[in-house]
């Protein structure tokens, strides 16, 4: 139990961080945020996934991917996939030339449902292919990349390409994937209506619940040595081959964990949502989700949860009211980040948390250690 | 290849960058529990070598044997398995964790994915680590953040780090860049020390030192072996003397 | 199991030579463009190791330019017309590479030691310099009346069609890349910006202003770009995201040629010029793209230092 405390939780500093979290989650936003609203912020939510995950990627381990929409991509259509079949059932869409099978494809004057469709009328299937697919993709890639020391920006440059060529590649081929219009009209889940506010609400606890999940498990894999061994990497990757360390297939379980992390963002959004389409794959969308992790602190997992809904709740504010101020905001953001607040919120809230520590410290003892006094602060009593 | 009792037997190793030889068909034998220093002018290929014994660098040709299994071609870490410990020229440790975490990272098990998840701080491990720390002069400091030791404390954690290891070779790069006279002294009983059961390679350029701990020296000049012997022989042979001792 | 639509018709074979010859020549001013974007990113990314995600967007800056000339002239200056355009070309070359200076001097020198952050902030650059574009010449697409002399195809053979835009294109690249070469190996200034980048301190200890030729570099790599958005002008149209669509290629183009080499750099847009153009009059639309795309990637996951690379003691 102790251990649990101290691992997953992260001990009293910790536990505070995610009860307030789970406060604001669970509590202070469903009562003070209508249907509507709270149906976006659950949306939020589900980027927080990929954030989340490059916390543990780029954060911990110094592996920036510019290609995270890929695995929330496959996730979300994953799940689309299971949800429009059962939407397209022989009774819903008796009107079609083709009985059964989506719409996109019975416009595409498709006659049957293509093999890669079949697995997916399975829920247990598709919930399996959620988590799975994303991480047999990042196993793949990140295997083929890492066992041959490609990193930093040539990694972040193919990841990119990889994002083009998804969001590509689903869009040229409308028949088999619902083209760039993605796949809509999405409606039940095992019958259960998902479009009803109930249903909202409910999947809007289920996805906070996860979100915490994802954060607890990224806590407890941060506090054993893999945790340790994935700062000294970032640090000093050499070293770490030289202490007796095969660092490729680390980075890939990292690169795994994350794409199944966002992987279940994904499916959760289209849950959410009712939709998925290539715009949410590519290059644009992967690169924000970044920024998300970063405005939130990329080392801290609770700041990408705040960071995404910071940033999702300005872009929201300001391209409805200033439209064109929007994207300078969000590419000045990107600048004030990397220049200004390297750290994001989480490093903006620890300075002021010490600032707070320092001074009580130095009131409560006498001069002549004001100087020991003043290290052990700076330095957080970090262990 | 030829069977040697030799702990590592480099023979006929070649090295070329875009045409320039660092290092130009070497033969180089350690024997087990030997001190051995190589020393040479900047530029002669020292470093290169310890490069190519532990994987940083891939040869053109030859073959480097360690316990008669040849080291060439494979990776890193495995070669670290196998019983080589590198220390690098500028003290490599790791700066955002303690002294203690930097010790207990080295420590031989629990090094593959699923082991790192895994691995408990065991009271066997805190008694090794402890251990390490005593004789590497840091029993006081396990809790400071390696960015904040002195230089020469940093080199004795990176030495420690690879005690850690308990590796059958070790290979040290300029162990004594940057120390005091009194971290010298310090150094030299480490390494009297640690080399009861083992071997050492190290480079180094202080004489004083070389002299104090040497059993052999090899001196390099070119990518080759310019002369071998006795501290006292070296520094007496004439070629020495000419390229880099000085008369 | 996917749907790969292939075009199947019917062709004479003279009509088979003439497609491949066309295509081979749209191959070759897609490689023009290439080379030009390819040349700057390459002296930006492989020499100065800074990456620089907005380089489209100073591409884009250099087309405006010479659409601002083109407008300014034929409302001022309208007998100037036929001559404006060679000068508008220079002028984006002066504009983007001044722009450049100041964004290295801004934002880029803080930020050597640390490529991923150059990434980000490069692309934050690129949303601001998009918006802006936006803001001041509109969402839509925009093209300068181009000269007459550039208009129109010259006809060898009937079936063989070659636009003279085209030929232009690979001319001004050919020439450029000739006059990067020149100055790169050639000059004094040349010999300043490769040490600077070979031996910092050397370059500096012998009196080297390191930091200006830092931006020189810079500058000259954003300006060549502006070359490539004029160049643009004559096959494309420009609008705020044009920058965007040959970003990712660029990148591409001069990682797999092996950073930091010249003649990679060549051979690299060569072949993915030539690669996505005959892919793409094969497979319909965007397939031929994602297709070179994933050989690209493939290749590179096979062989991650590109075509050429060097081996250089770390």
């Amino acid at each position: 139990m102790k251990k649990f405390y101290n691992n997953v939780l992260g001990g009293r500093s910790g536990s505070i961080g995610v009860i307030i979290l789970a406060i604001l989650l669970f509590a202070i936003l469903p009562m003070s945020l209508d249907a509507f609203r709270l149906n976006l912020v659950g949306k939020y939510l589900t980027y927080a996934f990929v954030a989340v995950g490059l916390v543990l990627l780029w954060g911990n381990s110094g592996v920036l991917s510019l290609g995270q929409g890929i695995f929330f991509g496959l996730g979300g259509y994953c799940m689309a996939m299971f949800l429009k079949l059962e939407a397209s059932s022989v009774e819903n869409t008796k009107i079609q030339s083709t009985p059964g099978i989506p719409d996109f494809m019975d416009w595409n004057q498709i006659t049957h449902l293509p093999s890669l469709w079949v697995p997916f009328k399975s829920l247990p299937f598709a919930l399996v292919a959620v988590a799975f697919v994303p991480t047999f993709i990042a196993f793949v890639v990140g295997t083929a990349m890492f066992k041959r020391r490609v990193g930093g920006v040539y990694f972040a440059v193919i990841t990119q390409a990889l994002a083009l060529i998804l969001s590509l590649g689903i869009d040229g081929n409308q028949g088999l994937t619902g083209g760039r219009n993605g796949i809509t009209d999405l409606r039940t889940l095992l019958g259960w209506d998902i479009r009803t506010k109930s249903a909202q609400y409910v999947l809007y606890f289920a996805c906070c619940a996860l979100l915490i999940g994802a954060i607890l498990l990224s806590r407890f894999v941060l506090s054993t040595r893999m945790g340790r061994l994935l700062l000294a990497m970032k640090d000093k990757e050499d070293r770490v081959r030289f202490s007796g360390y095969d660092v490729a297939s680390f980075k890939v379980f990292v690169f795994c964990l994350a794409a199944a992390m966002s992987g279940v963002g994904g499916a959760l959004f289209v849950l959410q949502v009712g939709f998925i389409s290539p715009s949410l794959v590519g290059i644009v969308p992967s690169i924000e989700m970044v920024i998300f992790a970063a405005v939130g602190g990329k080392q801290s997992l609770l700041g990408a949860v705040y960071g995404t809904l910071v940033v999702n709740a300005g872009k929201s504010l300001f391209s409805e009211t200033f439209p064109q101020l929007w994207l300078f905001l969000m590419g000045g953001l990107f600048i004030a980040v990397v220049m200004l607040f390297p750290n994001g919120l989480a490093g903006i809230f620890d300075s002021i948390g010490s600032r707070f520590k320092k001074r009580s410290l130095i009131k409560a003892l006498p001069k002549t250690t004001e100087v020991t006094v003043v290290e052990l602060a700076e330095t957080g009593g970090k262990s | 290849m030829s069977e040697t009792n030799f702990l590592l037997a480099i023979e006929d190793l070649t090295v070329s960058f875009d045409g320039f030889k660092a290092v130009d068909g070497l033969n180089l034998y350690v024997a087990r529990n030997e001190l051995r220093v190589i020393i040479g002018p900047n530029g002669a290929g020292k470093t290169t070598v310890l490069d190519l014994i532990c994987g940083k660098t891939r040869a053109t040709a030859g073959s480097i044997k360690f316990k008669n299994c040849e080291l060439l071609g494979m990776a890193e870490h495995k070669i670290v398995h196998s019983g080589v410990g590198r220390k690098f020229q500028t003290p490599s440790i790791y700066e955002n964790l303690t002294v203690f975490e930097n010790l207990e990272l080295s420590y031989p098990s629990g090094q593959s994915v699923f082991g790192t998840l895994a691995f408990r701080r065991t009271a066997e491990v805190i008694a090794r680590i402890e251990e390490v720390a005593e004789s590497i002069y840091l029993k006081d400091q396990l809790d400071i953040e390696g960015a904040f030791l002195s230089h020469g404390q940093k080199q004795w954690l990176e030495i420690g780090m690879l005690l850690m290891q308990n590796p059958e070779m070790l290979m040290l790069d300029e162990p004594v860049a940057g120390m005091s006279p009194a971290e010298r002294e310090q150094t030299a009983e480490l390494l009297k020390k640690i080399c009861e059961n083992r071997s050492i390679l190290i480079i180094e350029h202080d004489m004083d030192f070389v002299s104090r701990i040497a059993h052999k020296v090899t001196v390099l000049h070119l990518g080759k072996i310019l002369a071998e012997g006795s501290m006292a022989e070296i520094q007496n042979n004439e070629k020495v003397q000419d390229v880099y001792l000085g008369h | 199991m996917f749907n790969i639509p292939i075009t199947c018709a019917t062709y004479t074979s003279e009509e088979i030579r003439s497609i491949f010859i066309m295509q081979g020549f749209a191959g070759l001013s897609l490689f023009s463009i290439l080379l030009l974007m390819a040349l700057g990113l390459a002296i930006i990314f492989g020499q100065m190791g800074v990456v620089n995600l907005a380089h489209g967007e100073f591409m884009a800056l250099g087309a405006y330019m010479v659409y601002l000339c083109s407008q300014i002239t034929a409302n001022h200056f309208p007998a100037f017309q036929p001559y404006y355009f060679i000068i508008a070309i220079v002028v984006a070359f002066i504009v983007t590479a001044l722009v450049g200076a100041l964004v290295e001097w801004g934002m880029i020198r803080f930020l050597y030691k640390r490529p991923l952050d150059t990434l980000l902030a490069t692309w934050g650059l690129s949303l601001i310099m998009q918006q802006a574009f936006r803001s001041i010449f509109g969402a839509r697409e925009v093209t300068p009346t181009l000269p007459e002399w550039l208009m129109g195809s010259f006809k060898p053979t009937p079936t063989i069609d070659i636009p003279i835009n085209g030929v232009f294109v690979m001319g001004l690249s050919l020439l450029l890349t000739l006059g990067v070469y020149i100055f790169m190996f050639r000059s004094r200034t040349g010999l300043h910006m490769r040490a600077t980048v070979q031996n910092r301190a050397m370059s500096s200890a012998v009196g080297i202003n390191t930091s200006l030729v830092d931006r020189f570099t810079f500058a000259l790599g954003c300006g060549i770009a502006g070359v490539a958005g004029a160049a643009f002008t004559t096959i494309g149209s420009t609008g705020p995201d044009s920058g965007s669509r040959y970003i990712v290629d660029t990148f591409l183009v001069v990682v797999f040629g092996g950073a930091g080499n010249m003649a990679g750099t060549i051979v690299s847009s060569f072949g993915i010029a030539q690669g996505q153009s005959i892919s793409e009059f094969f497979l319909e639309g965007t397939m031929g793209k994602v297709a070179t795309l994933m050989a690209i990637v493939v290749i590179l996951m096979i062989r991650p230092q590109g075509l050429f690379p060097s081996k250089v003691r770390t």
